[in-house]
C-alpha cells in the first residue's frame, strides 16, 4: 500500500478551480516530485495534503486513514512535515531554537511542569539541543547554530526549515520549492541534501521548478496544469511528453 | 550554559532585593517598591502573552479587579479564610479567561484588541454596579491577609513577600521560555502556519498562555487588596489596563528583565506625577507613542541589540 | 408603546453618534489598516470645543465650523506624527500608539478644560415634542437629520467624485493606485481628517443631550468600534447600521433590563458579535496565501 494516496482531490476559491480531480499516490522512500507551470496549483495541492486548506471535493490517505480536511498540527502527529514557498521562518529565535521547535511533539510540553524547572525537562532540553546541532550539521549549518534566524541568508534559512522538519522526524516530508531564489551553486547544494534526506528513509514530496534538479532527482514525477493532473511517470517518460512539453513551451500547432 | 551563568540575573535581582532596605529611607519608599514589585509580577506575566507569544490584552486590569474583589468580598461578607479567596479569585479569572480566550484567539489583530478591551470594560461596570457586594465606586475594606495566625501587616513585612514572589515569578517565567512550552509559544509569534505543521496547536496554546497571565494578574489583585486594605473599580478600569501595557511595551517585548524596568519606571512616573492628574495621562500616551515609532521592541530589547547581541530574544 | 418609542428615539439619536463614529473608524481603516483608538477623542473635541468657542463669545455658526476644523487638523496631525513614522509596523504596535495618541488628546483636554461636564443650548430650542406618547427633542432631529445628510454626501463623495473613487482605490490596493498616478500619501491625510471631522460633527450634534466632558471620547469611541465589529469591517453601510442597530439595543436594553449596566451592553454586544459572527453583517471574507 503506498504511503500517501490522494483521490480525486479538488477545490475551488471563488469561481477559480485551484485544484480539480488530481488523484497519485506516492510509496514509501520513493522521491516523488510535483510539477507544473506557474499557477497549476502545486502549492496548493500542498497546502491541501498538509492541513491548510480542506478540500471541497476528494479524499486524502495517509498510510491507508483519511486525512482530508485534518488541521496541520495533527497531520504532524502522524509524522508530516513540510518547508514553505516562501520562508516561514520565526525571526524571532535563534536558528538552533527553529530547529528545535521542530522536535515539539516529541517532548513534554506541560507548563506547570515546565514553570517548576521539573529535571525531565531540562534534561530533555539539552539532549535536544546536542540533537539539533547534530541536524544543523547535517544540513551544513553548523556554523549558524547560535545566529538569530534573522541575520541568516536566504539560502541557510532554505536549509533551516529542511533541518527543522527533519527535527519532527517525519515519515514523510513535503517540500516546497526548496530551490527557489537560489543560485546554480545552492541549488546542487540543495540537491545533494534532498538525496541525503530521501537515503535517510524518508520520503520524499517536492514541488520544484529547477527542471535540472527534478529529472535528477525523482524516482516519479506528476505534472499539474491549470489544477488538472497532465500527466505521471518516471523522469524519462515526463520528459518526452509532448502534453508535458507544450504546457511548458507552448505547441507549434 | 553553566549553572552559574544561567541563573546570574536571578543573583543580581536576589542581592538588589536583599540589599534594598538598605537604602530606603522611609517608609514611603517601602511603598513604592512593593508597587513596582507587585505591577513587575502581573506584567511578567502580561508579558508572555503580550511579547512573547505576540497576542494582546486591552483589558488585563479586569483580572487585576477579579482577584482584587475576590480577597475583599469572600472574607469580608462570606467568612472565608483569605487563602482561599485568593485562590477562588484567581481560579474565577483564569475560568473566565478560558470561556472568552477559545473564540477570542481564533480571531487576530484589531478583534483580539477589542475583545479583550470589551471583556475588561465589563468586568468593570460589573464591579460598580454590583455595590452590596462590592461597594460600588467608593469600593471597599479588605481584611488582612494571613496564614496560621500570623498576619502580614507593615510595609517592610510585604516588601519581603513581595520579593520572594518577584523572584518566583522571574524564575519560574525564565523556565517557561527555555522550555519546549515556551518555545513554542514563540515559534507561534515568530510564524503561525510553521508553528502548527510542527505540531503546535496554536488556539490551545494562546489559551493557555492567556489563562496563566490572567492568573497572575488575579494573584497579584489579591495581594494587592490585601496590601493596601481596601479596593475600589479604579484597579479593574481601562486606565489600569493601559499602564500594564505600557509597562510591557515600554520596558520590552519579550523580555523578562524588560517587564522589571517597564514595571519600575512606570510606577515611578505616575508618583512623580500625582499632583498633575492631566498631565500623567499626556505622559503616558507621549511616552507609548514615542516608544512604538522609535523603540517598538521596547527599552531592554533595544538596548540589548545596541549593544552586540545577535537579534535573539532576551532570555 | 411609547416605551418602547421613546427607548427606539433614544437609541436612534446616540446610535446616529456612534455610526458617525464607525464611518470614521471604516475611513481610517479602509485607508490604512489601522484601527483609529482615538478616534472616540475627536467626538469629545467636537462637543468642547463648541462648548469653549461658545463660552468666549464666538457667534454658534463659525464656533462649530472651528469644532469640526480643528478636530480635522488634529487628525492630519495624528497621522503625519504618530502613524506615518510607524508605517510598517506590526498591527499591535499601531493599535498601542493610536491609544496613545487618545491619552495624550484626553490628558491636554483635561489640563486645559478641567474635569467637569460642559453642555449648550441645543439649536432649535429643547421643548419636546410628543409623538406617540414618547417624547422626542428637538435637538435628536438634528443628530439624525445631519447624519443622514453626512451619509449621503459621504456616498455621493466616494462613488461620484474623482476624489472619493481614489481613496476607495488607494484601500483596496494601495500599491495599484500608486502606479495610477493617485498620491496616497494625500489619500492618507484626507482620510485622517475627514474621518475626525465625522467624529467631531457627531459630537457638536449630540452634547445638547447628552452633555460633554473630557473623558465622554473613551466610551463612544469604544461604542462606535463595537458598531464597526457589528457592521462589518470595512463597510461604509455596515458602519451606519452597526451604528443605529447598538445604539438602539443599547437603548432597549438599558430600558427593559437594567439602566445600570447600560455601559456593559455594547461590549457584551461585540463579544457575541466576535463568537458567533467575527465578519459582522456586510464584512467581508478573507484567506491569507501561506
Amino acid at each position: 500500500m503506498a504511503l500517501l494516496e490522494v483521490d480525486n482531490l479538488s477545490i475551488a476559491f471563488g469561481g477559480v478551480k485551484a485544484v480539480q480531480n488530481v488523484s497519485f499516490s506516492v510509496d514509501r522512500g520513493l522521491v516523488y516530485s510535483v510539477i507544473g507551470p506557474n499557477g497549476a496549483g502545486k502549492t496548493t495541492l500542498f497546502n491541501l495534503i498538509t492541513g491548510v486548506y480542506t478540500p471541497s471535493e476528494g479524499d486524502i490517505r495517509l498510510d491507508g486513514k483519511s486525512i482530508a480536511g485534518t488541521a496541520p498540527h495533527r497531520l504532524a502527529l502522524k509524522g508530516m512535515a513540510r518547508t514553505f514557498q516562501n520562508l516561514q521562518i520565526c525571526m524571532n529565535m535563534t536558528a538552533l531554537e527553529n530547529v528545535m521547535v521542530g522536535a515539539h511533539l516529541q517532548l513534554d510540553r506541560n507548563m506547570v511542569k515546565a514553570m517548576l524547572r521539573f529535571p525531565g525537562i531540562a534534561r530533555r532540553d539539552r539532549e535536544l539541543k546536542d540533537e539539533a546541532r547534530e541536524l544543523m550539521r547535517f544540513v551544513g549549518l553548523e556554523s549558524y547554530w547560535n545566529l538569530g534566524a534573522s541575520s541568516m541568508p536566504y539560502g541557510a534559512l532554505k536549509r533551516l526549515e529542511i533541518a527543522r522538519a527533519l527535527a519532527a522526524k517525519p515519515q514523510i516530508l513535503f517540500l516546497d520549492e526548496p530551490a527557489a531564489g537560489l543560485n546554480t551553486h545552492e541549488t546542487a547544494e540543495i540537491d545533494e541534501l534532498v538525496r541525503k534526506v530521501a537515503d535517510s528513509g524518508v520520503t520524499v514530496v517536492l514541488v520544484e521548478h529547477d527542471m535540472k534538479m527534478v529529472m535528477n532527482i525523482s524516482d516519479r514525477i506528476l505534472v499539474l496544469d491549470y489544477g488538472k493532473k497532465l500527466t505521471e511517470g518516471t523522469a524519462r517518460e515526463v520528459r518526452e511528453n509532448p502534453d508535458v512539453i507544450a504546457a511548458y513551451l507552448g505547441s507549434n500547432a | 550554559m553553566s549553572v552559574l551563568k544561567r541563573h546570574f540575573p536571578l543573583l543580581i535581582l536576589s542581592v538588589v532585593l536583599l540589599l534594598l532596605p538598605l537604602v530606603l529611607p522611609n517608609n514611603y519608599y517601602y511603598d513604592i517598591a512593593i508597587r513596582m514589585a507587585i505591577n513587575a509580577i502581573i506584567v511578567l506575566g502580561l508579558n508572555l502573552l503580550i511579547g512573547f507569544a505576540g497576542q494582546i490584552s486591552l483589558g488585563h486590569a479586569g483580572f487585576v479587579g477579579i482577584g482584587a474583589y475576590a480577597s475583599a468580598i469572600l472574607p469580608t461578607h462570606f467568612g472565608w479564610h483569605p487563602i482561599l479567596a485568593m485562590l477562588a479569585g484567581a481560579a474565577i479569572a483564569s475560568a473566565i479567561a478560558a470561556i472568552v480566550a477559545r473564540p477570542i484567539f481564533r480571531l487576530k489583530g484589531h478583534y483580539l484588541a477589542m475583545a479583550t478591551l470589551g471583556l475588561g470594560i465589563i468586568i468593570a461596570i460589573v464591579i460598580k454596579n454590583e455595590a452590596t457586594y462590592t461597594g460600588g465606586p467608593d469600593g471597599m475594606p479588605v481584611a488582612a491577609l494571613g496564614l496560621m495566625g500570623f498576619e502580614i501587616s507593615g510595609e517592610k513585612q510585604w516588601y519581603w513577600v513581595l520579593a520572594a514572589l518577584l523572584l518566583f515569578s522571574f524564575w519560574a517565567s525564565r523556565n517557561l521560555i527555555d522550555s519546549p512550552f515556551g518555545r513554542a509559544l514563540r515559534a507561534l509569534h515568530g510564524s503561525e502556519v510553521a508553528s502548527q505543521v510542527m505540531g503546535v496547536d496554536i488556539v490551545r496554546y494562546k489559551v493557555a498562555i492567556f489563562v496563566l497571565s490572567a492568573f497572575f494578574a488575579s494573584l497579584m489583585g489579591s495581594v494587592t487588596a490585601h496590601y493596601i486594605g481596601f479596593v475600589t473599580p479604579n484597579i479593574a478600569d481601562f486606565f489600569h489596563s493601559i499602564e500594564l501595557m505600557t509597562m510591557v511595551v515600554v520596558g520590552g517585548m519579550a523580555s523578562i528583565y524588560g517587564s522589571l524596568i517597564g514595571a519600575v519606571l512606570l510606577t515611578a512616573l505616575p508618583q512623580a506625577l500625582s499632583t498633575f492628574e492631566g498631565w500623567e495621562t499626556v505622559a503616558f500616551g507621549i511616552i507609548l507613542i514615542l516608544c512604538m515609532i522609535f523603540m517598538p521592541k521596547g527599552l531592554v530589547p533595544t538596548l540589548a541589540a545596541r549593544f552586540g547581541r545577535n537579534g535573539q530574544e532576551d532570555r | 408603546m411609547s416605551e418602547f418609542l421613546q427607548f427606539l428615539f433614544s437609541g436612534i439619536t446616540v446610535g446616529a453618534t456612534y455610526a458617525l463614529a464607525a464611518l470614521g473608524f471604516t475611513l481610517i481603516y479602509n485607508a490604512s489598516t489601522v484601527i483609529n483608538f482615538a478616534q472616540g477623542e475627536f467626538i469629545m473635541l467636537g462637543g468642547m470645543l463648541t462648548f469653549v468657542f461658545l463660552q468666549s463669545g464666538i457667534p454658534m455658526p463659525l464656533a462649530i465650523l472651528l469644532a469640526i476644523a480643528i478636530p480635522a487638523l488634529v487628525g492630519i496631525a495624528l497621522e503625519k506624527l504618530a502613524i506615518e513614522p510607524a508605517r510598517d509596523a506590526e498591527v499591535v504596535t499601531l493599535i498601542i500608539i493610536t491609544i496613545g495618541a487618545s491619552l495624550v488628546i484626553r490628558g491636554l483636554i483635561q489640563i486645559w478644560l478641567g474635569k467637569g461636564a460642559h453642555t449648550y443650548p441645543a439649536f432649535s430650542g429643547s421643548e419636546p415634542i410628543q409623538i406617540g406618547g414618547a417624547t422626542l427633542l428637538p435637538q435628536s432631529l438634528w443628530v439624525l437629520g445631519i447624519t443622514a445628510l453626512v451619509v449621503v454626501a459621504l456616498w455621493y463623495f466616494f462613488s461620484r467624485t474623482l476624489a472619493g473613487k481614489a481613496i476607495l482605490a488607494t484601500s483596496c490596493n494601495p500599491l495599484a493606485a500608486k502606479l495610477v498616478g493617485i498620491n496616497t500619501q494625500w489619500v492618507l491625510l484626507v482620510s485622517f481628517a475627514l474621518s475626525a471631522a465625522l467624529g467631531a460633527i457627531g459630537g457638536v450634534l449630540l452634547t445638547p443631550i447628552t452633555l460633554t466632558s473630557y473623558d465622554v471620547g473613551i466610551m463612544l469611541g469604544l461604542k462606535g468600534f463595537v458598531a464597526v465589529v457589528v457592521g462589518g469591517l470595512g463597510s461604509g453601510l455596515g458602519a451606519v447600521v452597526g451604528g443605529l442597530l447598538v445604539g438602539v439595543i443599547e437603548a432597549m436594553a438599558a430600558g427593559y433590563i437594567s439602566s445600570a449596566y447600560k455601559d456593559a451592553i455594547p461590549f457584551i454586544l461585540i463579544l457575541f458579535i466576535l463568537f458567533f459572527m467575527p465578519r459582522g453583517i456586510f464584512g467581508a471574507k478573507v484567506t491569507e496565501r501561506v
